[in-house]
């Protein structure tokens, strides 16, 4: 077998063969699940969180570690505070205890996992990463498990368990692909967000979900952006706009008495592509202004996500208040939502009753098309695609899908807008209308059956390189076949995590495919008035036929 | 923490290789440091450029410039960058210069 090609780091995706990642080992070990131990290496987790980002936010345990020493410098009472931590969270959780309970490892769920499917280890079914904490719960919490301990599958919390947990706690991207097949309705995420939060109890938790929560808590938004540089970017990013719309378009900051606060990821005015359906958000709130649209942008509330979701439930309360605390403060009647992924599953199943209610908001209406976003009257926050479809719909919106005809799409559905919320149909009703060459990827990897992008739930860092390619096979598996079926060449999504993401997936499974917002296509169609002769996309690649034209 | 030992000084660093201490522990010494790493035959004007751009940004933003400005405001493409700077703008450029990595969802 060849080895990695020497230039490369385990942290950077030329480091694998992808020949021999796609040969995948579904052989499981000889010794029993209970007698096998991780094996730790850069490319399969995640490096420790700073001590100063757990101080930030008033974590326990703050300290320098690594994963791959024999030491993790627990606290000394560790044991202690796990099994308090689970008896406090049976009683509070009653989906814990029941899917603690009931689970009759039938197996359904088995071979849903896209870390299971493209990394063949057996830990990875999710019946298995479950059972990982439910054998202790068996151990410590029921009669059976504590008379007949290993035959009735229990063991006991040890020090090599707690570092079984990490390891497979942060391999699950709590996509929820699993729970759309077992047959008792068993949430998997819930429980590897226990498992987590219960980690976080004792100090075991990642940079990269951490360093941007404690961004969030200190600026409002993941990247760390403050108020002026928010702004300086939207300008930077508006001026690219003008140069090939002709259009000059101003930003709305922080407005009193304005009837809608818009709330998107930072990722997306940070980084790359999501920066082009950040000026397509812009776009469509310019093009909309005349006919009525009165909405401001925050610099405070500059976070969609929340990587609380990651953290526990008290920190995902926690910073998921800024979005009520600026609605109230700033006066407006509703909230619109960009796209983002985890950010609609923390909204959809979790804001209303968590941060609600939000009886100083009105129910959402659109203020061009008069539609009543009666779904939305609990948390009165209403999805951007939503939004666009009810426009188009309404022959609100000038469009000419020929300027995406250099585009051939398909549609990723992000796992928490797909299985978080049901939301199918909006985004690919805004996709076709904009885009004339649309295919779809096969049935069992769209819409709730979705394979995740494998670097989901704060797990999308490089030195997590290995898993995240080996997740991510089924995912670029699908987007591979539409390449050589239909020629499709752009993966459209509605995620931020998605955005960073996909890219080093598709670069690496179906290499010919950029990935791309949806907003970002309907900036590109959207027809403004004044606007002068557009020669180019959002990104400045030359239009169909307009090769010549394009000063690229 | 890690450190590394070039030249008779020592310098802490995270996981990722990036200065620990971050601009309050940089030096030209650092500079030498990672254009070895990365493999850079000579840091030049064109580098200099980029690590003081990247540093004034810093200090007036508290975070690293997004790539395309970047690549505006010193007028070189990304794939110059690459050029100048083999491991990218965050992995190289950013080390060099003594700014932390950023984190999110990037």
């Amino acid at each position: 077998m060849a080895g990695p090609a020497k230039k490369f780091r385990p942290d950077q995706m030329g480091y694998y063969n992808k020949a021999e990642v796609s040969r995948v080992n579904y052989k499981p070990p000889l010794e029993d699940w209970m007698d096998t131990k991780p094996e730790f290496k850069i490319g399969n987790f995640i490096y420790p969180a700073k001590s100063k980002n757990l101080l930030y936010v008033g974590l326990p345990n703050p300290r320098e570690w690594a994963p791959m020493d024999e030491d993790w410098k627990l606290p000394e009472n560790w044991k202690e505070i796990l099994l308090e931590g689970i008896a406090e969270r049976l009683e509070k959780y009653r989906s814990f205890r029941l899917f603690m309970d009931i689970c009759v490892r039938c197996g359904a769920c088995a071979d849903k996992c896209h870390f299971f499917i493209g990394g063949g280890d057996p830990k990875n079914m999710p019946v298995l990463r479950a059972e990982l904490l439910r054998s202790v719960y068996r151990k410590h919490f029921t009669t059976a498990g504590k008379i007949l301990g290993r035959m009735a599958g229990a063991r006991d919390l040890t020090y090599d368990v707690v570092k079984e947990w990490f390891f497979y706690f942060f391999q699950c991207t709590e996509c929820r692909r699993c729970s759309v097949f077992c047959p008792y309705g068993i949430d998997t995420a819930e429980i590897t967000i226990i498992g987590r939060e219960l980690l976080n109890l004792i100090g075991l938790n990642v940079n990269w979900v951490l360093e941007p929560v404690a961004n969030c808590y200190r600026t409002g938004n993941h990247m760390g952006i403050q108020p002026h540089a928010y702004k300086e970017m939207t300008e930077f990013l508006l001026e690219d706009a003008e140069a090939i719309t002709g259009v000059k378009i101003e930003p709305d900051f922080n407005r009193k008495g304005a009837e809608i606060l818009f709330i998107t990821p930072s990722g997306d005015i940070f980084g790359d592509p999501g920066t082009y359906t950040f000026m397509g958000y812009h776009i469509l709130f310019h093009y909309l202004k005349s006919m009525g649209l009165d909405l401001t942008w925050s610099t405070y509330a500059s976070e969609g996500g929340n990587f609380g979701l990651f953290t526990s439930h008290e920190m995902m309360k926690r910073l998921n208040a800024k979005m009520y605390a600026e609605a109230k403060r700033l006066g407006v009647k509703w909230i619109l939502g960009g796209e983002c992924g985890h950010m609609w599953r923390v909204i959809n199943q979790y804001m209303g009753t968590m941060n609600g209610p939000a009886d100083f908001l009105e129910e959402p209406v659109s203020p061009i098309t008069g539609t009543k976003f009666e779904n939305a009257n609990s948390t009165k926050m209403v999805h951007i695609c939503e939004f666009t479809a009810d426009l188009i719909k309404h022959n609100k919106l000038k469009l000419d899908p020929s300027r995406n005809d250099h585009i051939t799409a398909t549609f990723h559905d992000s796992c928490n807008p797909a299985r978080g919320m049901g939301f199918f149909e909006e985004p690919r009703y805004v996709i076709k209308s904009v885009c004339n060459k649309f295919y779809e990827m096969p049935e069992n990897t769209i819409r709730e059956q979705t394979f995740c992008c494998a670097g989901g739930s704060g797990l999308g860092t490089d030195e997590m390189m290995e898993m995240r390619l080996r997740g991510g096979l089924p995912r670029g598996n699908a987007v591979q076949y539409v390449h050589e079926k239909h020629g499709v060449d752009h993966l459209a999504c509605i995620c931020a995590i998605d955005r960073a993401t996909l890219v080093t997936l598709c670069n690496y499974w179906a290499p010919q495919v950029t990935v791309t917002g949806t907003h970002e296509m309907v900036g590109n169609a959207l027809i403004l008035d004044g606007e002068q002769k557009r020669t180019t996309d959002l990104r400045g690649r030359p239009l169909k036929g307009m090769e010549e034209e394009a000063d690229v | 923490m890690a450190t590394i030992d070039f030249k008779g000084k020592t310098y802490e660093v995270d996981e990722d290789g990036f200065l620990a201490g971050g601009l309050a522990d940089w030096d030209e010494g650092w500079v030498d440091y990672v254009k070895d790493i990365e493999g850079i035959p000579v840091v030049g004007d064109e580098h200099w450029k980029c690590v003081n751009f990247l540093q004034d940004y810093y200090k007036k933003n508290g975070i690293a410039p997004m790539v395309r400005i970047f690549s505006k405001v010193t007028g070189y493409p990304l794939k110059k960058i690459y050029e100048l700077f083999p491991s990218g703008p965050g992995k190289g450029a950013c080390k060099m210069a003594g700014l932390p990595k950023p984190t999110g969802c990037v």
